[in-house]
């Protein structure tokens, strides 16, 4: 298990604004009627896009009124999955897979890439505030190892001067193009494809 | 080599587009009306015809599955859950399917809720797919908009709605029962079984739970016919698996193989051979991380399939494989994958909460040297004492990758960490003797 614990500094109130509750709506009616439960997750999410990439315990409290649920079971939902972020991250969250597969890939070299341009540390805000790093477990992305996610997209077969680039990019505001950085089509082997050659050439 | 007709998965690489009408050029959504026309009976007659195992790991016979479903629906409706909580390190097959091959899965989606008579079918992809899960909920939307879905789906006169339904991070909830208590809105612990989902499962009614990558096939099966699917590899492993090959080797990649295919085929064929060439080879994870590495002189005539690998004490797992060069230092490797299960422990069952950790940190100080003798047969022992007592399989998961490594690399562990206990070494300190052990040495 790891160790979850919500940020010190917490704000008072939290509500949806009209475009959460909007799309807050369409979600409950996705299930059975007095099933609303099933929601919750998905409207963590919601919290935590529209609150700057982090769920306050007020956005906690808020949807379990808005679930009718108890508060206590939408704690433990939010502690016990690790995409919910518990602290301010900043704008862009940076996680690197270093599990196995991309740790034998040059993983730590990526890792090695945050430390020098966001934070010493992980879980820490860079000096600007506006982004943080952390090393995650397995991305699902092993053939295009070792790969970093920022935010929602997936930046592919990097190295450690790709990985630097990308976050020159983010901490000048911008927001690099995601996939695979050395060229390469989605998953197919590179300049070794034997399989599907008709397609490929039609 | 597979011939690339018999591949179920043309678009694998998207050369084709994702959208409907390309979809239908390569065979999807063209006859579903007829298939389902045929009958509940000989759809599931034709999935047990063509020995179809589940693709998400544990290899269950598909058709067996479904024919446990209730077969009048009665009080409760019936569910069909889609299990796209790709976690496993080393499996990123399912993936391609939710982004390239949409309409496969949905049209699968809708001829396997007929097949158990569900109205709804929820999807389960975990959360940082998100990007590839929206391009599944575009194409959904198409469907719904081109009559493929909804009420009288495809003119089957078969009403079904799709729900995406996204995980958060959680590798437990690829588990079918955590699944399912996530859905629901909880913690993803697994529950005890029996009951089992096909009676009891989610909210309480009978649902039946496949992988994407087994639903996605199941069109192309009924289409062609359950016999070519069980003339493609051997008895009882039949068909065709996208393998993914990640790790030392030159062109990583996913390629959609016969069943039974030479492990050295795949590394050295399609993703372009080992690092520093097949002498430098160290290991093999044949199936994605839970399952128990190879040592090279056995990958040279491995095949690859559920059965073959039993026999090699290992499995096929989701066909993720990963390749370990003599590059790495092969305890490390395994440490960080004991790091990963500590961290994915649900927490639920002590030996799997503490034991998890306890693996972790113990082959971290092997990979430094800093472990005693003694140590290497309590590995042993802790992995025993995790497998077999937790509810779900994940005990089995953590612990057999730590076995796996004790089975083949013990000599190379023990080299490293020769460290003898303070008692033989400090014979003369007698306050530092520590005296249970003095006891086993003269008794």
């Amino acid at each position: 298990m790891s160790l979850r614990r919500p940020a010190k500094d917490q704000p008072e109130n939290f509500e949806f604004n009209a475009s959460s509750l909007e799309a807050a709506n369409v979600i409950v009616a996705k299930y059975p009627e007095g099933k609303q439960q099933s929601a919750v997750m998905a409207l963590l999410y919601i919290a935590q896009k529209q609150n700057n990439n982090w769920i306050p315990l007020a956005a906690m409290k808020y949807i379990a009124k808005f679930l009718d649920m108890p508060y206590i079971k939408v704690y433990e939902v939010a502690t016990f999955y690790t995409m919910y972020n518990l602290a301010p991250v900043g704008k862009y969250f940076i996680q690197v897979c270093t599990t196995t597969p991309c740790m034998i890939r040059g993983a730590n070299k990526l890792v090695e890439a945050c430390k020098e341009k966001i934070s010493e540390n992980e879980c820490e805000l860079s000096s600007d505030k506006s982004c943080s790093w952390m090393e995650v477990e397995c991305l699902g992305a092993c053939v295009n190892a070792p790969m970093i996610q920022i935010n929602d997209d997936y930046y592919e077969d990097l190295d450690k001067q790709k990985t630097l680039d990308i976050l020159d990019k983010i901490l000048n505001g911008e927001t690099p193009k995601p996939g695979s950085y050395r060229g390469r089509v989605n998953n197919e082997p590179e300049n070794n494809r034997k399989t599907l050659m008709d397609l490929k050439n039609a | 080599m597979l011939k690339d007709q018999d591949r179920i998965f043309q678009n694998l690489y998207n050369d084709k587009g994702s959208d409907v009408s390309s979809s239908q050029e390569r065979g999807d959504w063209v006859n579903t009306k007829e298939i389902t026309n045929k009958g509940r009976d000989w759809i599931i007659n034709e999935i047990k015809e063509s020995q179809l195992r589940g693709r998400g790991g544990a290899g269950f016979p598909t058709g067996l599955k479904w024919s446990f479903a209730p077969k009048e629906v009665g009080s409760r409706p019936h569910y069909l859950v889609i299990n796209g909580d790709e976690s496993e390190p080393g499996t990123c097959k399912d993936r391609d399917i939710l982004r390239f091959e949409p309409h496969k899965l949905i049209e699968g989606c809708l001829i396997a809720s007929y097949a158990v008579q569900a109205h709804v079918c929820y999807i389960y992809i975990r959360g940082e797919y998100f990007v590839d899960g929206q391009k599944l909920q575009a194409a959904i939307d198409e469907a719904y908009e081109k009559k493929l879905l909804g009420k009288n789906a495809a003119g089957t006169g078969w009403d079904l709605d799709i729900y995406i339904h996204y995980g958060a991070g959680a590798y437990i909830c690829g588990e079918e029962t955590a699944l399912l208590e996530s859905i629901e809105g909880k913690k993803g612990q697994p529950r005890l079984k029996p009951p089992f989902p096909a009676l009891i499962g989610l909210y309480g009614c009978p649902t039946i739970i496949n992988n994407v990558e087994t639903i996605a096939v199941v069109p192309t099966i009924l289409r062609r016919g359950g016999k070519w699917f069980a003339s493609l590899g051997r008895e009882k492993n039949t068909g065709t698996k996208i393998f993914c090959i990640s790790g030392n080797v030159n062109t990583p990649c996913n390629v959609e193989e016969e069943m039974n295919i030479p492990l050295k085929e795949l590394i050295e064929v399609h993703a372009g051979g080992v690092i520093g060439g097949w002498d430098n080879l160290q290991a093999v994870i044949p199936g994605g991380s839970s399952m128990p590495l190879i040592p090279k002189d056995k990958c040279e005539t491995l095949t690859m399939d559920f059965d073959s690998l039993m026999a090699e004490k290992s499995g096929l797992g989701t066909a993720g494989i990963v390749v370990i060069n003599k590059d790495q230092d092969i305890i490390k490797c395994m440490a960080r994958i004991a790091r990963f299960y500590k961290h994915e422990s649900c927490g639920q069952c002590t030996p799997c909460r503490e034991g998890s950790g306890w693996m972790w940190r113990m082959l971290e100080r092997m990979a430094k040297g800093d472990a005693t003798k003694d140590e290497v047969d309590m590995l042993g022992d802790v992995t025993n004492q995790i497998a077999g007592h937790t509810i779900c399989a994940f005990g089995e998961g953590s612990s057999w990758p730590v076995q796996g490594l004790l089975r083949h690399f013990k000599k190379e562990i023990e080299k490293r960490n020769n460290l003898d206990p303070i008692v033989q070494k400090k014979n003369n300190i007698p306050y530092l003797v520590d005296q249970h052990l003095l006891d086993k040495k003269n008794a």
